[in-house]
C-alpha cells in the first residue's frame, strides 16, 4: 500500500518534546493556513497558549557583555542573554513543536490508532511496482552515453562579467554549475548565484510566450512589427531609438549595438545595473584616462584595507580574490606570517567577519576616513576634513611599514571619491604595479545612464525603447519616477525572462532565454573571453539580446549562433573550426587576455565638499541572497539564510545595537524607514557589529512581477532610491508598534556551551600552535558509552577539514548542496519552525562585546563520527556506518522516530515533517540530481558526504583497477568554496590535503570531549591583530 | 476458526501475495509494443548482447537501443512486416517506442551495469537464458536479499571476464576453487555497506 499525501501519519515523540510551557516563536496557530500539516489529524488540537519569548533587554546585555561576563562565544542576543526561559526555548530542536501533538488524545484511542496503522504497515510490503516506460532516443546523439553525465564549459554573465563555469548535463538537461578551474574569475570555484542559476531554467513562473499588451502573439508577428518599425527608424536615421540594457561585456552584443549606432548615429544605448555603483567605472576611466579595471593581487599584500569593500564576495574578480586571500591566511601553516586585514565598514560583511580588525563605521562618513587614510600615507591632495579617528594613524603606519606589499580596496558602493583615494593611497605606497594593477577596461564606451533615460523619456525625445533584459520599472530609483517615464515611448519592446513589473508597461514582451538556453559570449574582468554555448535549446522559445538587435539590422532570421560564430569568425586567429573547437571546450579563448595599462599620474583629489552629516544614515545594499531583484522567483535563494542575520524569505531591517537599545527595538518590531519622504516598513533585525548609527535595508524584495516564490514578501528598498545618493543617504527610523515573527535559522541547533568556535591571536599561536586542543581533550576509550573495538578502516578513509581562519560565510556550500542533493525548499512558515532542510548550515558567531563583536563563520555538516551516537539509537538500522566510515542513512529503511535527530549532539540531522520534495511541478523535475533519491515525507535526511561522487568515482577506478587519487571526489560544498575553506578525501592516503591539513596541530574535533570521533574536522582561526592598537574597537581578547 | 488460525492464514497469503509473482512480476512477460524476440535475434541470429546495449560496459544504464539500431537490419530485411511496422513508423515520426520496463528496481535503488560486467558476473546471472525468451521476463526477484545473496558472496556467481557476455555460461564443477580465485584476481571486494546501492 502506497502512503496518500493525506493519511493520517504518526510519529511517536519523545517525551523532551512535550514541554509543558515552551515558548513558541511562531505565531501560526498549528491548523492554521492551507498547508495542512498531516500530524494534526487525530483529536482535538491544543489551544495555542504559546507565549512569545521575552525580548532581550539590549541595554544590560550591551553592559553584561563589555564587563566580560558574556559567554564567549554566541549566535544570537538570545544567546549571548543567557536567560534560564530562554535557553529552555532553545534546546528544544524544533521549537513548538509540542503545539502540534494533538491533546486530549487518551492512551486508548492512539493505541487503537496506532494498531490500525501497524496492521496496515504489515501489507504495506506488498507494494507492487508501477509500470514504467523506457523511452529511448530514435538517433542517439553522439556522445551521449545515458546514465553518465556530460560537463559542458560556458559562462554566466554576473553584472555583465563572466564567471566560467563547467554544467553538468544528463541528457541534456542541465542540473548542477561548477566553476572552470581555467577560468581566470572562477578557478573552479563559484558563489551563491551560480549555483542557484539552474533553478532559473526551470523556474514554473518563467515567461513562455511572445505578448503584445498582455494578448498571447507570436514570434514571427513581433519580427513583422518591429521590422516595420525598425524600417521607419532607419529613414529617421534611429532618431528616438533607445536600447537599455544591463551591463554587459559581450563583444559581440557591444560589436552589434556599436554597428548599429555606426549607422544610425542619433539612436542612444543606456545601461543601468541597479547594483553596480557607476562610480567604480568613472573612477578606473578617470585614473587610467579611458576605460579601465583596477584589479588587485592579494597575494603579494602584507596588508589589506578594505573602505568598506566585500571583496571576496562582490564584483567581477571576487573569487580570485578570495583565493588569494585565503592562501596568504594559511600561510601561517607553514611558519610564514599571514596578511593583516583591516575591515572599516557600516554593516558586517562577509569578507569583513574575517578582518584582524574590524572598524565599524557610518558608510557616509567613510569617505572622510579615505582622506584621512590618505593624509596620514602621504597623499598630498587630501584635503581630510575634520579630524582621524586615533586608529587612522596606527592602519597608515601599518601600510606605510609595507610599502609595496599592502593595498587599500574601496567599498564597492562608495562614491568616486573613495575610489580615487584608494587608488592615490596605493600609488604613494607604491603599490601599482604590485598589488594594484590597472587593466584596459571591457565594458562598452559611450554609454548613457538610466538618469538620463528617464530625462528623454520625459523630454519626449524616445520614441522606440528597446529594454533587453533590464526591470527598470522594479529596480531603477525611485526618485526616477520609471514607471511613469516608460510611457512616453510610443513603443517598448521588452526582453525578459518573466512578464514582470516592466514588462507590464510595454507593448510587446518577449521571451528571454536563459544563459544556458543561448549562444553568447562575455568576458572576465581581465578581458579573457568565454564564449557562452548553451546547453539546451529554449525551453520556452526564448530569445537573446542578439536576436533582438539584428532585427533592427535588418537581418530577422539570424541566430544566436549564426551571429555570434560570425563575429568570432574574423576574429579567432589560426584555423576558425579548431580554434572554435578548442575555445568552447575550455571555456577561454586563448590569448584574449587584456593588457596591463601603464599607470597613470596618481589622479588629484577632488574635493569632498560638504560632506553629508547624517543623523541618521540608511544604506541600501544588494541582498546577500536575493541580489538585486533578479533571483527573487529562486526559492533555494529565498529560503539561504541572509550572510548575516541569518533570515530567510524576507529581508530585515537591520539596526545597530546601541541604536536599538536607545529606540527599546527588538528583534521583530516592524520599523518605518522613511529617506526624503519615502518610507518602507521591514522587521528589525539587531546586528551587532553595524555601525550605530546605520539602518542597512536590502533591495530585491516586495516585488509584485516576480512569481509565486519572489511576489509580496520583503519591502521594496528600490522605493527609498534617489538617483543622486543611491546606496546611502540620510533618513529616519521609527518604530511602527507592529511585531512580526521572522524566519531565522540561528535560534536553535545549538550545540550549548561547548566551544565550537576555537580562535587565538597569531603571536599566542606561534607559542601553541595547538590551541584548539590545550583545554579540551577526547576522552579515553575507557570512559565512554561505546567501548567499542577501533575498527580499523583498510580502503578508504573519507574526511573533511574546515577552516574556520578562511570561511567567510557566504553560503556557497549550503547552495551547492542544496543543488547537488535535491534539498527541498520548505517555505518561510516552516523554516519559522526550524524545519529548514540544509545539510550544511553556517553558524555565525560572535565573541566580545556587542558593537564591536569579532565574527566567525562556522560550516556544520554531518560530522560522520565514528563512534555515532544517532546510529545507537534508531530502532530500524536506518543509520548505520559503512565500511570506508560513512554514516549511512537509508530512507528506505527510516521510520521517522527522529531518535536519531534527537540523539545528535551537533544537529545536523534535517526531517521531512511534511512532502517537502515538489512532485508536482512538473519543470522542477528538471533540475533534479538523477543520482540522488528524492525524499519524501517522515523520513530522515542529513549529509551523505556526497556519497553518489564517492561511488561513481569508486565504480570508475574500480573499472581501471586503481586506487581512487587525491582531489578526484570532491564533495559539492568543497568544490563550491570561493576559499577553498572545505577540503574533503582520504585520511587514509598520507598525501591527500585533508589528511595534511588533519595533521596540523591547530586541528580540532567539535565536541570531542564526547568522543564521538568526528570525520569533519575543524582548523582554529588566528586572527594576525595589531598590538599597536591595544584595547582599542574590534581589538577584543579572543 | 480460531483467530489464531485467521491470522496464520493472513499472514501466509500476506507473505505468498509478497513474494509471489503478483508482487514481484518474476515469470509475467509484459505486452511491449512490439513483439521483439531475444530468443530470435540472440539465439538465431547470434547477436551480441552489446549490438544494442552499447552502454553496459561504461555506464550504469546498459541502455536501450534507438530506433535506429533496430532500422541497421531492419531497412534491409522484413521492411514490410507488421511485426516491425512500430519501427518504420517511429523511424518516420521520430517518436520513440516505448517499451516497458522488465526490470524494474524501486527509485532509492542505484544499480551500475558496468561495475558488474567488468568485474566477472555475467548477463545471465541475473537476467537469465535471455536467448530462450521470446518475450521478455524477470528471472530474479530483484528483492534485496537476492542482490545480497551475491554480494555477500560474488565467489559463487563470478566467472572469467571472457564469458561475461556468454549467455549459454555453465558454472563450472570447481567453482569453489575458480570462484575465489576470480574474486581475488578482479579485486571483487563484498560490499553490503548500505551506500553501496542507496543515496
Amino acid at each position: 500500500m502506497r502512503r496518500s499525501q493525506h493519511e493520517p501519519h504518526h510519529h511517536y515523540h519523545p517525551h523532551d518534546h512535550d514541554h509543558p510551557h515552551h515558548h513558541d516563536h511562531d505565531h501560526q496557530h498549528p491548523h492554521a493556513g492551507g498547508t495542512a500539516s498531516g500530524l494534526v489529524t487525530i483529536g482535538a488540537i491544543a489551544e495555542d497558549t504559546e507565549k512569545r519569548k521575552k525580548a532581550v533587554d539590549i541595554q544590560a546585555l550591551r553592559e553584561k557583555l563589555a564587563a566580560g561576563r558574556g559567554p564567549a562565544f554566541w549566535r544570537t542576543l538570545d544567546e549571548a542573554a543567557e536567560t534560564e526561559e530562554l535557553r529552555e526555548y532553545i534546546e528544544q530542536e524544533f521549537p513548538g513543536l509540542s503545539g502540534e501533538i494533538p491533546k486530549g488524545v487518551d492512551r486508548r484511542a492512539l493505541l487503537k490508532v496506532m494498531a490500525a496503522s501497524l496492521a496496515m504497515a504489515g501489507a504495506a510490503a506488498c507494494t507492487k511496482q508501477p509500470k514504467e516506460l523506457i523511452v529511448p532516443y530514435v538517433r542517439q546523439p553522439e556522445n551521449i552515453i545515458p546514465g553518465i553525465p556530460l560537463f559542458y564549459a560556458t559562462a554566466m554573465p554576473v553584472h555583465g562579467y563572466a564567471r566560467g563555469l563547467l554544467v553538468e548535463s544528463h541528457m541534456n538537461r542541465p542540473t548542477k554549475v561548477e566553476g572552470n578551474p581555467d577560468h581566470p574569475a572562477s578557478l573552479g570555484s563559484t558563489t551563491l548565484f551560480e549555483q542557484a542559476s539552474v533553478l532559473n531554467l526551470y523556474d514554473p513562473d518563467r515567461s513562455e510566450t511572445v505578448l503584445r499588451e498582455g494578448r498571447l502573439s507570436t514570434w514571427s508577428e513581433f519580427t513583422g512589427a518591429f521590422s516595420t518599425e525598425s524600417q521607419s527608424l532607419g529613414i529617421r536615421k534611429g532618431e528616438g531609438l533607445a536600447i537599455l540594457s544591463g551591463l554587459t561585456t559581450s563583444p559581440t552584443l557591444i560589436s552589434q549595438i556599436e554597428s548599429l549606432r555606426a549607422q544610425w548615429p542619433t539612436a542612444k544605448w543606456y545601461v543601468h545595473e541597479p547594483c553596480v555603483n557607476p562610480a567604480k567605472a568613472s573612477a578606473a576611466r578617470k585614473i587610467a584616462g579611458r576605460n579601465a579595471f583596477v584589479s588587485y593581487d592579494l597575494s603579494k599584500a602584507d596588508v589589506i584595507v578594505s573602505l568598506e569593500s566585500d571583496f571576496m564576495v562582490d564584483g567581477p574578480a571576487a573569487l580570485p580574490y578570495a583565493r588569494q586571500f585565503s592562501a596568504r591566511r594559511r600561510a601561517i601553516d607553514s611558519g610564514k606570517d599571514p596578511c593583516r586585514f583591516y575591515a572599516i565598514e557600516s554593516i558586517p560583511t562577509p569578507s569583513g567577519s574575517l578582518a584582524d580588525h574590524r572598524f565599524a563605521l557610518e558608510s557616509s562618513k567613510i569617505p572622510a576616513v579615505a582622506y584621512q587614510l590618505a593624509n596620514a600615507c602621504g597623499v598630498a591632495s587630501a584635503n581630510a576634513p575634520g579630524d582621524a579617528p586615533s586608529w587612522v594613524n596606527v592602519v597608515a603606519q601599518d601600510l606605510q611599514a609595507a610599502k609595496g606589499r599592502c593595498v587599500v580596496i574601496p567599498g564597492e558602493f562608495q562614491p568616486e571619491s573613495v575610489h580615487l583615494a584608494a587608488y592615490a593611497i596605493n600609488a604613494a605606497l607604491g603599490n601599482v604595479g604590485t598589488t594594484v594593477r590597472l587593466l584596459e577596461g571591457v565594458e562598452p564606451d559611450n554609454t548613457h545612464t538610466i538618469e538620463e533615460l528617464a530625462t528623454d523619456l520625459n523630454a519626449g525625445r524616445v520614441e522606440v525603447l528597446v529594454i533587453l533584459g533590464s526591470n527598470p520599472v522594479y529596480t531603477a530609483p525611485a526618485s526616477l519616477n520609471f514607471q511613469q517615464a516608460i510611457r512616453k515611448a510610443r513603443m517598448v519592446v521588452r526582453l525578459g525572462s518573466h512578464f514582470d513589473e516592466t514588462s507590464k508597461w510595454s507593448h510587446w514582451h518577449v521571451p528571454e532565454a536563459h544563459y544556458l538556453e543561448t549562444w553568447s559570449d562575455s568576458r572576465a574582468f581581465d578581458g579573457t573571453v568565454t564564449i557562452q554555448q548553451p546547453l539546451v535549446e529554449p525551453l520556452y522559445g526564448g530569445k537573446s539580446a542578439h536576436e533582438i538587435i539584428t532585427i533592427l539590422q535588418a537581418k530577422p532570421d539570424l541566430t544566436s549562433h549564426d551571429i555570434v560564430k560570425s563575429f568570432w569568425q574574423t576574429r579567432l586567429k589560426g584555423d576558425f573550426d579548431a580554434t572554435w573547437q578548442t575555445s568552447l571546450h575550455d571555456g577561454i579563448v586563448a590569448g584574449t587576455g587584456l593588457n596591463t595599462l601603464n599607470a597613470a599620474a596618481t589622479p588629484t583629489l577632488p574635493a569632498l565638499g560638504n560632506l553629508a552629516a547624517y543623523e541618521m544614515e540608511v544604506v541600501l545594499r544588494p541582498d546577500s541572497t536575493i541580489g538585486d531583484g533578479t533571483y527573487s522567483n529562486n526559492g533555494w535563494l529565498q529560503e539561504l539564510p541572509k550572510s548575516q542575520s541569518k533570515m530567510t524569505w524576507e529581508n530585515p531591517v537591520t539596526i545597530s545595537p546601541g541604536r536599538a537599545a536607545k529606540m527599546s527595538v527588538s528583534t521583530g518590531d516592524v520599523l518605518r524607514v522613511t529617506v526624503n519622504g519615502k518610507s518602507v516598513e521591514g522587521p528589525a533585525w539587531i546586528l551587532p557589529g553595524q555601525a550605530e548609527n546605520t539602518i542597512g535595508v536590502t533591495f530585491g524584495y516586495g516585488r509584485e512581477g516576480s512569481g509565486r516564490v519572489g511576489n509580496s514578501i520583503g519591502y521594496n528598498a528600490y522605493l527609498l532610491q534617489d538617483a543622486n545618493t543611491r546606496y546611502a543617504a540620510g533618513g529616519t527610523v521609527a518604530k511602527t508598534g507592529k511585531h512580526v515573527d521572522v524566519a531565522d535559522v540561528q535560534e536553535t541547533q545549538t550545540m550549548a556551551e561547548r566551544e565550537p568556535v576555537r580562535a587565538t591571536k597569531l603571536a599566542e599561536f606561534k607559542q601553541h600552535p595547538d590551541f584548539p586542543n590545550l583545554e579540551e581533550k577526547p576522552l579515553a576509550p575507557d570512559d565512554n558509552i561505546y567501548q567499542r573495538s577501533e575498527w580499523p578502516y583498510e580502503g578508504y578513509k573519507w574526511g573533511m577539514v574546515i577552516d574556520l581562519n578562511v570561511c567567510i560565510g557566504c553560503h556557497t556550500c549550503t547552495i551547492a548542496c542544496q543543488a547537488e542533493n535535491n534539498i527541498a525548499v520548505v517555505g518561510k512558515e516552516q523554516v519559522a519552525k526550524r524545519r529548514f532542510m540544509h545539510w550544511i548550515r553556517v553558524d555565525r558567531y560572535y565573541s566580545g562585546d556587542l558593537d564591536q563583536p569579532e565574527i566567525y563563520n562556522q560550516p556544520v555538516p554531518c560530522m560522520h563520527c565514528e563512534q555515532a551516537p544517532c546510529e545507537v539509537v534508531c530502532p530500524v538500522a536506518a543509520t548505520v556506518h559503512s565500511g570506508d566510515g560513512l554514516n549511512q542513512m537509508v530512507y528506505n529503511r527510516c521510520v521517522g522516530t527522529r531518535y536519531c535527530s534527537n540523539n545528535c549532539p551537533y544537529k545536523v540531522r534535517r526531517f521531512n515533517f511534511l512532502l517537502y520534495s515538489d512532485w508536482d511541478t512538473q519543470s522542477l523535475h528538471g533540475v533534479r540530481n538523477p543520482d540522488v533519491t528524492v525524499r519524501s515525507r517522515g523520513v530522515m535526511e542529513k549529509c551523505t558526504y556526497c556519497v553518489q561522487r564517492i561511488q561513481e568515482a569508486k565504480i570508475q577506478t574500480e573499472k581501471e583497477g586503481r586506487r581512487i587519487r587525491d582531489g578526484e571526489v570532491v564533495t559539492a560544498c568543497a568544490q563550491a568554496c570561493p576559499t577553498q575553506a572545505i577540503v574533503f578525501g582520504d585520511l587514509n592516503d598520507k598525501n591527500s590535503q585533508v589528511k595534511k591539513f588533519q595533521s596540523l596541530p591547530r586541528n580540532y574535533s567539535l565536541l570531542d570531549d564526547l568522543n564521538t570521533r568526528p570525520r569533519t574536522t575543524y582548523l582554529g582561526f588566528v586572527r594576525n591583530v595589531n598590538e599597536a592598537l591595544g584595547g582599542q574597537r574590534g581589538n577584543k581578547e579572543s | 476458526m480460531s483467530v489464531i488460525t485467521l491470522v496464520a492464514s493472513t499472514i501466509a497469503v500476506a507473505y505468498i501475495a509478497d513474494r509471489g509473482p503478483w508482487s514481484t512480476s518474476v515469470a509475467l512477460a509484459p505486452v511491449q509494443p512490439i513483439e521483439f524476440s531475444h530468443k530470435h535475434h540472440v539465439k538465431d541470429d547470434g547477436i551480441d548482447c552489446r549490438y544494442c546495449h552499447t552502454s553496459v560496459e561504461t555506464s550504469g544504464f546498459a541502455g536501450i537501443p534507438p530506433t535506429e539500431t533496430c532500422m541497421t537490419c531492419h531497412s534491409q530485411i522484413w521492411t514490410t512486416a507488421s511485426v516491425t511496422k512500430p519501427i518504420r513508423d517511429s523511424w518516420q515520426s521520430g517518436k520513440s517506442i516505448e517499451w516497458v520496463r522488465v526490470h524494474d528496481l524501486p527509485d532509492f535503488v542505484y544499480f551500475n551495469h558496468s561495475i558488474h560486467v567488468n568485474k566477472g558476473i555475467g548477463c545471465s546471472s541475473c537476467h537469465g537464458q535471455v536467448n530462450e525468451m521470446p518475450m521478455m521476463w524477470k528471472v530474479n526477484t530483484l528483492n534485496m536479499n537476492w542482490c545480497l545473496s551475491c554480494h555477500r558472496d560474488p565467489a559463487k556467481f563470478i566467472r572469467p571476464k571472457s564469458e561475461v557476455f556468454n549467455i549459454n555460461y555453465k558454472y563450472p564443477a570447481n567453482q569453489a576453487e575458480l570462484g575465489p580465485k576470480l574474486v581475488k584476481e578482479y579485486h571483487v571486494q563484498s560490499l553490503t555497506d548500505c551506500i553501496t546501492c542507496h543515496r
